[in-house]
């Protein structure tokens, strides 16, 4: 049993910062219908940045705050210089301008900070909290940190003329313009927002995954499996979803023999066809219906 | 006669640049492309020859990428699944029944083929963007599935396995090196002909049409399911000999080949070649052979580069180029020849 509850807890763990990027994913999705194959490049590359900081002497909770604030600009920027022009291209296009910002993303890592795997400082105490042995005290502190990152965001969305602006834009474009509504800015808004979480996610997986340019392609691939799970357009499920995928994640791999560590990665294949299959828009999504 | 008066009329013999039509043209870049592709191993050292030998096993599976996206309109950034599928049939084949390399490649194609059919045939109900996210997932998890245990007596697990090079076949004057090439290439020229004929054939409409116009292609008859389903089986078979080829001239196939990152660079020489476009396979096998030379070269001439760094610097390349080509031509460098045509050729 106890193997049981820990093994739960660890999965609440990974899948907190699954939450977290499915959450960027979602952000982006919902506002031009398209899933960012870069964002967890994005994510990866606002670690190194934080690294960068550290290493400079920044105290840790000083390079954490400047770093968001770093990816928040950089995703803005991203979205008016590099998505801007191709606003009404096809959708491969968008796959392709994708792909290649994810490849240029992972080699400007290795590029400007060597391949080599580095160690990333937790903010937490390694000491035990409360001196259980059931969980340690930075997966507490990663579900805790993104707890009340969805928090403020929920709250950014619920309460403010901006928040209630980017989902007008996002909900209804054209309406939006309208009522005056800058549907432009909201989009790069949006970017910035996913690329400031993705960064959030990146800095706490860091120091459980180590710091490297590959780090985050199969967090990504968890962060899309949550997204699905939880459909694609509802950022709370999007949230439940990443949760979901990091205890069925753990649980597989503790339980079931055969899957163990090594078929991880094919468990968030098979889910994410299983649910594209069976209910393409998850748990808490809305099916989208189009007129032809 | 009829059929004659018929083909008169395409504007390809009505056309005209330099005194010839445009089909003569055709012609003639045809044979001087085979002449300069049979001349060309006598000419370059066999470095060399095997990075041509390479391009064209790049080029084969680019084709085949060509053929679901550009052609029938499906995305797949999960290639790099089915040229590991091909490559491995063709590895076991040799390393542990000692089948002779030429029958692995029917083989791996046909296994590709029904793989792909069978991947198909759910990504059916996933419209455009879910089943690039589909064939992401199936691209990221595949190394791993390479890896897994219970396999590990038939890939080798982590460690892969390592094959022999076969020698020209009846005593034929020709380095090893240099016969690889011409099979390759003469496999690639088959291959090449078939997706020429396929695309324009009555099927290869079929295939199109429901790229532009699914609802269209439907009520005009077309099955679409079973025509995208198989179009996915065709396509996979031709990454899936690509993927064979790949690992008889490498001699080698290990999971850490088959990334996510091979994925790209299908995607890549298929943008760059021009996604809708047969030869631009060609082109985009050429472009991700040679770009990394180029790129680590240039970043070499950069005071204070490593060389280790360098070699990183390559996907940054491919990613600009992706990007660039996106907003400058996004039909690729095929599209680009279409457009600057017409500026040229008169009546």
């Amino acid at each position: 049993m106890d193997l049981f509850i820990q093994q739960v807890l660890a999965g609440l763990a990974n899948g907190a910062i699954y939450a977290g990027v499915a959450l960027a994913v979602v952000m982006i999705y919902q506002a031009i219908d398209h899933f960012n194959f870069a964002q967890g490049e994005m994510a990866m590359f606002s670690t190194y940045i934080a690294w960068a900081m550290l290493n400079g002497g920044l105290p840790y909770w000083l390079a954490f705050v400047a770093t968001v604030v770093v990816s928040f600009l950089g995703g803005l920027a991203l979205e008016r210089i590099v998505f801007k022009p191709i606003q009404n291209a096809p959708a491969l296009s968008h796959v392709i301008v994708f792909i290649g910002l994810l490849a240029i993303f992972n080699s400007m890592a290795g590029f400007i900070w060597e391949f080599t795997i580095k160690p990333f400082p937790s903010p937490f105490p390694s000491a035990p909290l409360f001196g259980n042995t059931l969980i340690g005290t930075h997966q507490v502190g990663m579900i805790g940190v993104t707890l009340i990152m969805l928090a403020l965001i929920w709250v950014f969305f619920r309460y403010t003329d901006t928040g209630l602006a980017m989902r007008a834009a996002a909900a209804n474009p054209d309406s939006a313009r309208l009522v005056g509504v800058r549907v432009g800015w909201m989009l790069a808004l949006g970017w910035g927002l996913a690329a400031a979480i993705g960064a959030v996610a990146g800095m706490l997986i860091a120091p459980v995954v180590f710091l490297e340019p590959n780090m985050m392609a199969g967090i990504l691939l968890y962060g899309f499996a949550g997204a699905i799970v939880g459909g694609a357009n509802s950022p709370a499920g999007a949230v439940l979803g990443g949760f979901l995928v990091g205890v069925i994640e753990n649980l597989l791999g503790t339980f079931v023999p055969w899957i163990g560590n090594e078929l991880k990665l094919s468990v968030a294949l098979v889910l994410i066809i299983v649910v594209l299959v069976v209910r393409p828009s998850g748990l808490m999504g809305q099916r989208v219906v189009s007129r032809v | 006669m009829a059929n004659d008066a018929q083909a008169r009329r395409e504007p390809a013999d009505v056309l005209h640049f330099a005194g010839l039509t445009l089909r003569q043209w055709r012609w003639l870049w045809l044979a001087l492309g085979l002449a300069t592709a049979a001349a060309l191993p006598w000419t370059v050292s066999n470095f060399t020859v095997f990075q041509f030998t390479q391009v064209l096993v790049y080029a084969i599976a680019i084709l085949g990428l060509n053929l679901l996206t550009g052609f029938n309109g499906q995305f797949s950034l999960g290639h790099s699944a089915f040229y590991a599928i091909g490559a491995y049939t063709a590895a076991i084949l040799m390393f542990h029944l000692k089948v002779p390399y030429f029958w692995t490649l029917p083989l791996a194609g046909v296994i590709c083929l029904f793989a792909g059919f069978l991947f198909g045939l759910p990504a059916l109900r996933l419209e455009g963007l879910y089943l690039a996210l589909a064939t992401f997932a199936l691209a990221v998890a595949t190394p791993q599935l390479l890896k897994y245990k219970a396999v590990e007596h038939w890939t080798g697990g982590v460690q892969g396995l390592t094959l022999k090079k076969p020698s020209p076949p009846f005593d034929l004057p020709l380095s090893k090196d240099q016969w690889l090439y011409y099979f390759t290439l003469l496999v690639g020229l088959l291959l090449f002909w078939c997706a020429w004929n396929l695309v324009h054939s009555r099927t290869g409409r079929a295939i199109q049409a429901i790229r532009d116009n699914p609802i269209a292609a439907r009520t005009m008859g077309i099955n679409t399911a079973m025509y995208k389903s198989w179009t996915f089986g065709v396509s996979a078979f031709y990454t899936g000999v690509a993927g064979a080829l790949g690992a008889i001239i490498i001699q080698f196939v290990a999971p850490d080949s088959f990334t996510f990152f091979l994925a790209v660079l299908f995607l890549v020489g298929s943008v760059v070649g021009g996604i809708v476009s047969i030869p631009g396979a060609i082109f985009g096998g050429i472009f991700v052979t040679f770009i990394p030379n180029i790129s680590e070269e240039l970043a070499t001439q950069i005071p204070g580069v490593a060389e280790e760094a360098a070699k990183g610097l390559t996907w940054t390349v491919y990613g600009l180029f992706l990007i660039l080509i996106i907003y400058v031509a996004p039909a690729g460098l095929a599209g680009l020849l279409r457009m600057l045509l017409p500026r040229f050729v008169r009546r």
